[in-house]
């Protein structure tokens, strides 16, 4: 059985999922509208929390809660189950298949085969939608890839159950219900406002004071940990910020592209010129990628170049700052 | 970034003729999506995390040779696991898993616990026990 599904690519997965299960049921929404309405700009650093062994830098929000906020500021009803019995979850799925219901999955990246091996790692906010089965195979529309691929029975459970943070339990979500009209303006407006309001939070970890703390633990770890760790540490934070699925720059493409789209829908000029300036940030974050990377390259051990890079990082939060509470005003 | 500057270098994405999207600004200045094969600071810092790995694979296979620990703490370093997913894979606590990164409490583990190992490695319980270098 399938679907008449159609595969878009996107840069996340999860603006992608949702951005194709919405448009599959007849509400056109792109990619960015989804991630500005669903405030998935963010950051979070998480000294903590260890991922592969390093600290955990995040540049969006928990799995799932871009997709929540969406459906709430939109006024959409979304179903998500969860299971603990194997069994049932392929029951559900296989259900929803038979009642031409495309479902976003959520599932582990370390088991999907058609992914290159070096990205396989025990990550487990990875989403896809399933659109079709055959006797051997589910048929998988995953968003970051051009086009529509497949996994076996076999391999989709594995996906759907694997295990460690952020464990998908098998996790199913589609919406069931999507109003005849919908209020993007102001949506758009409440996406922002919480965006706002989270990169200029009052908490040391998060938005923009994360992003200072960062720069200071940064001209730490050559000295506390040594520069073979601070290298691993500094790579991990550039994965995060370039890897798949952010779109470059962290998100902030992905966001000024946002801030363009809205500026047409609330006729609003000044969001043209904020998405221009985001723009410039998120080209002020890819340099910071690549003078990260010439660090851990040359594996340089003067304690100087920890600092260089620290003080661009202090630079960008400090643009960061102007640029939320400007985007505050600009929305009033 | 502009459209024209969006990265085309080789790496591992473009080895599997894979290609991610981006955003990108066109000749107007609004704003488009483009394609990229890769971009090298990213290919460094993945390579990076690559070699860590097989330094921390290599360090427990010396350690194995030499019966310092089990074969689990090599199988799990290649899985590229720690022993919060490795504990969560088995379905054991943490101390658990930890025990039984000793070869001595390893050589008398029963068969039911070295098939919760073996499952979760994708591995039989022969190769979990008799480890080979290769």
């Amino acid at each position: 059985m399938e679907t008449n599904f159609t595969h878009h690519q996107s840069a996340h997965c999860e603006n992608g999922v949702a951005s194709n299960l919405l448009k599959h049921n007849g509400l056109n929404i792109s990619e960015p509208m989804v991630f500005g309405i669903g405030s998935g700009l963010f950051f979070v650093y998480l000294p903590f929390l260890k991922v592969n062994y390093a600290p955990a830098i995040s540049y969006r929000p928990l799995p799932g809660l871009i997709f929540n906020k969406l459906a709430k500021r939109l006024g959409l009803k979304i179903k998500r189950q969860k299971f603990s019995n194997e069994t049932n979850a392929v029951k559900a799925l296989d259900e929803n298949l038979k009642n031409n219901i495309p479902s976003g999955l959520q599932v582990g990246v370390y088991n999907l085969t058609y992914f290159p091996d070096e990205y396989r790692f025990h990550f487990n906010a990875h989403n896809l939608v399933v659109y079709g089965k055959t006797e051997t195979d589910y048929l998988i529309s995953d968003p970051v890839m051009e086009n529509v691929t497949t996994l076996t029975h076999e391999e989709l459970r594995k996906v759907r159950f694997a295990k460690g943070a952020f464990a998908p339990k098998g996790q199913i979500y589609y919406p069931i219900q999507i109003p005849e009209k919908v209020d993007l303006k102001s949506a758009i407006i409440k996406g922002i406002k919480n965006t706002c309001r989270d990169m200029l939070a009052p908490m040391p970890i998060i938005g923009v004071r994360g992003m200072r703390l960062v720069a200071r633990q940064i001209r730490k770890w050559p000295v506390k940990h040594g520069t073979k760790k601070a290298n691993h540490y500094l790579a991990q934070m550039v994965r995060m910020q370039e890897e798949i699925g952010t779109g470059g720059g962290g998100f902030r493409f992905i966001y000024a592209a946002f801030l363009e789209e809205a500026s047409v829908i609330l006729e609003n000029e000044k969001l043209k010129e904020l998405s221009k300036e985001m723009t410039a940030i998120g080209d002020l974050w890819r340099d910071f990628a690549v003078e990260a990377s010439r660090i851990y390259k040359n594996r340089s051990s003067k304690e100087d170049v920890y600092n260089t890079i620290a003080d661009q990082l202090l630079a960008i939060s400090s643009k960061e700052e102007v640029f939320f509470k400007k985007l505050k005003l600009a929305i009033r | 970034m502009k459209k024209e500057e969006v990265p085309q270098d080789k790496g591992n994405l473009s080895n599997k003729n894979m290609k991610e999207l981006v955003y990108a600004i066109d000749e107007k200045g609004n704003y488009t999506t483009a394609l990229s094969t890769g971009w090298e600071p990213k290919t460094i810092a993945l390579s990076n995390s690559i070699e860590e790995i097989s330094e921390r694979v290599a360090i427990a296979k010396a350690q194995v040779e030499s019966n310092k620990v089990s074969p689990i703490v090599y199988f799990m370093e290649y899985s590229r696991m720690d022993i919060a997913i490795l504990s969560s894979y088995v379905g054991m606590w943490q101390w658990r898993v930890k025990r039984h990164f000793k070869p001595k409490v390893f050589a008398k583990l029963s068969d039911k616990i070295l098939q919760k190992y073996a499952e979760t490695f994708n591995i039989s319980i022969a190769e979990l026990r008799n480890f080979k270098t290769n």
